[in-house]
């Protein structure tokens, strides 16, 4: 598990290039029908991201309306029960709906209302993006519809209640395994049909050019407040990053600032389930290869001729059977590493976390702190170890007391 | 002459537009899948789509999404479905076209996915979620094997995007004639005629319509201003209504293609 210094050979601001592209990665698969409105899109985010009114309107819903800046806090007591490196935890967990999500669903409902789009539709997996995006909709005035599904939908009762509040139709979708993968495949199709009137605010690294670029410069702040914090707190950079990876969008947004930082290594964690066979994992890097999925080419588990597997995890949240084409393309370069947490290791890290620290992190995220764990016990005293806290587990309690009671 | 101009070389000369007629390759399962296309042919049918069973079939309404999981569920692999094609390449020359999504291609490698859809028997592919801008591997290698590569226009597409297709289409282009997935409808679009002109304008290949026609009506007004006009969820529904009972779906379908062919002829004054 020794980490090697990698130096970049383009600029991680050079990409992705003019038609999406890191490296062999992303691009735009999608049908005709959706490609004037990628490029309107791509268009009108280019001239937002230059609009300095823009960045500020940004800016100031970030602070007032989500709650930034984010704290950067010291986990003593579980760094005493490690007995090793420093763990800090950037606090996504208390932004304003409960994980990072919302800087995104704000930049891309900024720029909707920009565009002149009334409608939004958005998926959601955990619930945590769609309640983000019920959330900014309501606040701006968007008519709002969230796929879901109807899996996640039972297992995030709370998120759906959450939404619905807020004002937004919440669709289940009832095909194939009933989960993230499928409700963005609903919104697709809803997006193709309503694509005049309608932005899709997608949630996630992921999908076809401008979104992963897109996505990915929303989060971006989630790094670069953390670099400045650590910087003021210990006088130097972490040792090491750790995030969760679904589609790998707080990963994306911790890691960006850091990219050029070679002392700096990078841990995406990927949901490993039940164990690495099919169907039971959600780990992409561990049994998944190279192929084509909802707008873009990227690592994706699937069996011999193409057809997508089914994915299980704890968290609804990773339970996806692709990921991000940027973590792809870092991962090629040994610049981010990836590994995965079981199930049952975050189960037992979720509690040992609500009782060392009095925070209960979102299920996702607790994949997080599990390889966080291992990697300060690794590192000894001397190392810091910096992991993204994504989301709060304020959605899982139902959940998780569900599994420890059939456990019992 | 290959068989894709040859069909429209065929529907000009008898003064009427093609009927091109899908089905998801599979549904509801291999026999009945075959016999469902030979039902199609001696309809009349100019040319066959095909539909590869995907999992996540991002372009399709309700209708194919289930037909696609009926012929997954039946057991179709990608060799069954090129097993398929062999057996219907066996009894017709008109020519056949993958309907199909680009993963499917390109997952398990593309030459020699490629040099088995022509194998088959398979003269082009239209690939749903293959944008001209990321076709180029796709172009060389269907080249390579002599394959046609069918692009979709929509009535997004600017005039932009027109020449960008024009450049690398073959066989035919497929125009969507409204926006959304597939599925029955119960108009089709309006405008149409102006669509057709600006498609001709820009890309010299006949151009097909489809998207939402389900009536001999719909198949009338289509064959006035189209070189071709695709029915496909009309056809699907046939099989899906009678499942469980062969000879019904064969039935069903047979006298729902008669019907719709009969429209072609319907544009002479």
């Amino acid at each position: 598990m020794a980490t090697t210094r990698v130096t970049l050979e383009h600029s991680p601001e050079s990409l992705p290039d003019a038609q999406g592209h890191f490296g062999p990665y992303g691009g735009v698969y999608v049908p005709e029908t959706l490609m004037t409105a990628l490029e309107e899109l791509e268009e009108a985010y280019e001239a937002a991201r230059r609009d300095e009114a823009f960045q500020n309107e940004f800016a100031h819903y970030l602070r007032e309306f989500a709650g930034r800046p984010t704290e950067l806090y010291f986990a003593e007591r579980l760094t005493e029960h490690c007995g090793g490196a420093k763990i800090y935890f950037k606090r996504e967990d208390l932004l304003h709906t409960g994980a990072h999500k919302i800087n995104n669903a704000l930049g891309q409902a900024l720029l909707a209302r920009r565009m002149g789009k009334r409608r939004v539709i958005a998926e959601t997996g955990a619930g945590q993006h769609g309640v983000a995006t019920a959330a900014v909709c309501a606040r701006f005035g968007l008519e709002c519809t969230i796929y879901m599904g109807a899996v996640d939908m039972e297992r995030q009762a709370l998120n759906v209640f959450r939404m619905r509040l807020m004002g937004a139709e919440v669709r289940g979708v009832e095909a194939g395994q009933k989960t993230l993968k499928e409700a963005i495949n609903e919104a697709m199709r809803d997006w193709v049909t309503n694509v005049r009137t309608t932005h899709y605010i997608l949630g996630t690294v992921y999908g076809a050019h401008p979104y992963p670029m897109m996505v990915r410069d929303f989060h971006r702040v989630i790094g670069r407040e953390a670099r400045a914090q650590i910087l003021e707190r210990e006088g130097r950079l972490p040792d090491e990053l750790v995030a969760c990876v679904g589609g790998g969008s707080n990963a994306m947004g911790l890691f960006f600032e850091f990219l050029p930082d070679a002392d700096v290594a990078m841990w995406g964690v990927e949901a490993g389930g039940r164990g690495i066979a099919p169907g039971e994992h959600a780990a992409r890097f561990e049994g998944g290869r190279l192929g084509v999925l909802q707008g873009c080419k990227t690592y994706l588990l699937q069996n011999e001729d193409g057809q997508i597997e089914l994915t299980h995890s704890v968290s609804a949240g990773l339970d996806y059977a692709a990921v991000g084409p940027e973590h792809t393309y870092y991962r090629d370069l040994g610049r981010i590493q990836f590994t995965y947490a079981t199930d049952d290791e975050v189960l037992e890290a979720f509690q040992l976390c609500s009782r060392l620290e009095g925070i209960i992190p979102a299920l996702e995220s607790t994949h997080a702190i599990v390889h966080g764990i291992k990697r300060a016990r690794a590192l000894g005293r001397d190392g810091i170890v910096l992991v993204n806290l994504s989301g709060r587990g304020d959605k899982d309690v139902q959940q998780v007391a569900r599994l420890l009671g059939e456990k019992a | 002459m290959d068989r894709i101009s040859a069909a429209f070389a065929k529907a000009r000369s008898e003064n009427r537009a093609c009927f091109v007629a899908y089905l998801c390759a599979g549904d509801p399962d291999f026999e009945t899948s075959v016999a469902c296309c030979r039902e199609l042919v001696e309809a009349g049918t100019d040319i066959l789509e095909l539909g590869v069973p995907f999992s996540d079939p991002v372009a399709d309404g309700l209708t194919n999404q289930l037909a696609a999981q009926r012929a997954l569920e039946s057991g179709m692999t990608l060799e069954k479905v090129y097993e398929l094609a062999r057996e219907v390449r066996g009894f017709t020359d008109i020519p056949i076209i993958f309907y199909t999504y680009y993963n499917l291609v390109y997952a398990s490698g593309l030459s020699r996915n490629l040099a088995k859809v022509r194998e088959a028997g398979v003269d082009g592919l239209l690939t749903l979620d293959l944008p001209p801008e990321e076709a180029g591997e796709m172009l060389e290698a269907s080249r390579a094997e002599g394959l046609k590569n069918i692009f979709i226009v929509a009535p997004t597409t600017t005039e932009r995007r027109l020449s960008k297709i024009a450049e690398v289409a073959s066989g035919f282009v497929y125009y969507v004639s409204r926006e959304g997935v597939t599925g029955e409808r119960d108009s089709v679009a309006s405008g149409l005629k102006e669509a057709m002109a600006r498609i001709r304008k820009a890309i010299d290949l006949p151009t097909v319509v489809g998207f939402g026609i389900s009536r001999r009506e719909h198949v009338r007004q289509v064959a006035a201003v189209a070189d071709g006009v695709v029915v496909g969820s009309a056809l699907v529904n046939c099989i899906r209504d009678h499942l469980g009972d062969r000879e019904a779906i064969l039935r069903a379908l047979r006298a729902k293609a008669d019907d719709l062919v009969a429209g072609l002829r319907a544009t002479e004054p």
